[in-house]
């Protein structure tokens, strides 16, 4: 298994730029996401990792070694598409057994390695039925022990779960999961679902437009996004986004939303444009004598937990609270922030301001 | 907007019951939302109320009248699918008037313009009414399209899964506008899905089904709190209930098999040992996957907890639910 190390990687199509300039470091026996919306460049990434498109500038090192403009076949690595691809007149242990038998090893050698790639993935009892009959399920299982079975120095992953259905895919990202926890082998997987990439990665690089817009941990990143393209993809709901009154100094420790004052981490960064205000749902609280209010437009039943849609004059706030809690709609209430959690972004170019609180993520994100 | 029920109704395609025996009451006004997982019979009885299929046995009522031999036109029901369906050389307007215009209703054009207005306006789409169908965004094209059946004043409608094909951000918005459309012209519902979300936070009552028939039928907050079987248990909640023999903690009503225990409901800090697998950070939430005895329980923790995977953590069950060896829940 290897490390991978992106630097400075850039693609262009024509006149169309892809990728504008990557770099990222994937450790050894890491589960790294690639995570954006469709035409942000996180599959092309993936493909000049794996070799399947030639970067225009840039080195990309695998286990040492500077591979950018090498054939896929000599990267050693193992690629796994969304739509996968089985032989479909071979039955499951041969379409497993293909790639070893391709590159000459004995009989006895394919028998052992299968039924130990088999057992890994639960599939021993299909081993000889045909690729036709099977569940979307069972073929993403020996689609993912054929990648498997050559033992690669890493894995490659395009949205694999992305054709299955809600529930099935929450069941097998599980069970992807866990099966890295098992093998500890370095994975690069694309996703354009956040949720996904929380659940799954060690890491995930948020892309937007060919640019990587934030790298790191999925805590760091949903509790200090870098920028508001960050704070609003990541999360369900999102972060709340609210226009705030002047401009920040450093030093500065609260903002003002109309005649509200509200507490903020120590900002070390100054602006004279305008500023926003960034919370998470689960940061706002209700506070009958709180000078902010607003009034409540929807809630949403979760279980133990609900949504309440709130309208202020700085816009619109989603909380996450209690289903215990009896919220009525048109309501009016007072909102409270939690003053520890707070991120405020320059409005024009939707970079997050430095403060006490986010320095520590942004400093190596 | 009327009542419609249904009487012990089947419904066969040659050896397979899609729908079993069926009896199940929608109030007027009420947002009635069918759950359950591909092939429960959700679709099929939608299509058997709007007139697209027949059953095999049993009676339909709208609004107390007998439909079971009315044609789809007759039986005064609109639906919208999940696939939006425009038609892509008319104008928004043209497509939202279309229904309207049909020989059946022959609707006067100043009534059209007026209905055609006041469901843009509830749809943000007033702004749009000109644009061709082609020229809109996913969601403004499924807007159209459940505008469409809106202008109608139906006796009910029946929406199959219309949130399904658009993208997180944007179900979650039409989530509360549907709903909040539904309450401002207390309309009635019938509302086909798999996911959980839409059911909870927008229905006034769930029906989950399972293999054609109705196993529960009741508000969202019954349904997540007090469900008969395990199977409805199972069907709410995110992550999902934990399934356990009662033999793991002991002290369980008599004739008790399985315990199910929602992740929030694992007490953590006491009783037995149990291990730390993964540690899930979502953001919002951090989940704890444990192992204890050979059996997965997942709970959900501090958000930014100290926990690691290896570690050590008690845990002892709290407000349990109990089920005997057929699944049914103990009360």
């Amino acid at each position: 298994m290897a490390e991978i190390v992106v630097k400075n990687v850039r693609k262009e199509f024509g006149s169309f730029t892809a990728v504008q300039s990557s770099s990222f470091t994937v450790r050894d026996g890491e589960f790294f996401m690639l995570l954006g919306p469709s035409g942000c460049g996180k599959t092309t990434t993936l493909r000049m990792i794996a070799g399947l498109e030639l970067p225009t500038s840039g080195e990309i090192w695998i286990d040492g070694e500077e591979v950018s403009q090498k054939r896929a076949s000599q990267r050693d690595i193992a690629f796994v598409f969304q739509m996968f691809a089985l032989y479909p007149h071979l039955n499951v242990r041969n379409n497993i057994s293909y790639p070893l038998v391709s590159q000459g090893w004995s009989r006895a050698k394919v028998r052992a390695k299968v039924a130990e790639i088999a057992g890994i993935l639960d599939i021993t009892d299909i081993l000889e039925k045909p690729v036709g009959g099977l569940s979307s399920g069972d073929r993403q299982r020996v689609a993912l022990a054929r990648a498997i079975v050559r033992d690669p120095k890493a894995f490659m992953m395009d949205e694999p779960l992305g054709a299955l259905d809600a529930e099935f895919r929450e069941r097998m990202a599980e069970e992807l999961r866990a099966l890295h926890d098992r093998m500890g082998a370095t994975t690069v997987y694309v996703t354009h679902d956040q949720l996904e990439a929380m659940q799954m990665g060690d890491k995930i690089v948020v892309m937007n437009h060919g640019v990587i817009e934030q790298f790191g941990t999925p805590q760091d990143i949903y509790d200090w996004p870098a920028t508001l393209f960050v704070a609003d993809f990541i999360g369900s709901p999102s972060m709340n986004i609210l226009r705030t009154d002047g401009a920040v100094a450093i030093g500065q420790r609260e903002v003002r939303l109309g005649d509200a004052v509200i507490d903020v981490p120590e900002q070390l960064a100054e602006t004279g444009g305008s500023v926003v205000l960034g919370v998470r749902p689960e940061h706002v609280a209700l506070d009958d004598n709180a000078p902010c209010r607003g009034e409540v437009l929807a809630t949403e039943y979760l279980g133990t937990t609900q949504i309440v849609t709130l309208s202020t004059a700085f816009g619109d706030v989603k909380m996450r609270t209690s289903s215990g809690t009896g919220i009525r709609v048109g309501e009016r209430v007072g909102l409270t922030f939690d003053a520890r959690t707070l991120s405020l972004f320059d409005a024009k170019t939707g970079k997050v301001l430095l403060s006490a609180a986010n320095r520590g993520v942004l400093a190596h994100g | 907007m009327a009542e419609v029920v249904l009487s012990g109704i089947t419904k066969r395609f040659g050896a397979t019951v899609a729908v079993d025996a069926m009896s199940l009451t929608i109030p007027d006004g009420a947002f009635v939302v069918l759950l359950g997982p591909t092939g429960a019979g959700k679709t099929t009885t939608l299509r058997l109320i709007s007139g697209l299929e027949h059953p095999d046995a049993g009676e339909i009522r709208i609004g107390g009248r007998l439909v079971n031999r009315e044609s789809p036109a007759e039986r005064d029901v609109a639906m919208v699918f999940q696939q939006y369906s425009l038609y892509p050389h008319m104008t928004v307007r043209e497509n939202l008037a279309f229904p309207l215009r049909s020989p059946i209703l022959r609707t006067p054009e100043d009534v059209i313009k007026r209905k055609v207005g006041a469901v843009a306006e509830v749809l943000r789409i007033a702004h749009k009414l000109d644009n061709k169908a082609t020229q809109l965004s996913g969601g403004e094209m499924q807007r159209v399209s459940i505008g469409r059946a809106l202008v109608r004043d139906p006796a009910i409608y029946l929406m199959d899964e219309p949130l399904s094909s658009l993208d997180a951000k944007l179900r979650a918005e039409l989530r509360i506008e549907l709903k909040r459309i539904q309450a401002q012209l207390g309309a009635t519902v019938l509302y086909v899905t798999h996911d959980q979300i839409e059911a909870m936070t927008m229905a006034t009552h769930v029906g989950v089904l399972d293999h054609g028939r109705l196993v529960q039928f009741g508000p969202p907050r019954e349904i997540y709190e007090a469900p008969v079987n395990l199977t409805v248990a199972s069907r709410l909640g995110l992550p999902r209930i934990n399934t356990l023999p009662t033999s793991l903690f002991g002290d369980a009503p008599a004739g008790a098999v399985t315990m199910g225990l929602r992740p929030e409901h694992v007490h953590q800090g006491e009783g037995k040992p149990a291990t730390v697998v993964r540690v899930e950070h979502l953001g919002d939430q951090t989940r704890l996957h444990l192992t204890l005895e050979g059996h997965d329980i997942v709970t959900l923790t501090d958000v930014h907890t100290h926990l690691r995977a290896g570690a050590t953590l008690p845990i002892r069950p709290r407000d349990a639910l109990f089920f005997d060896a057929g699944g049914n829940r103990i009360m």
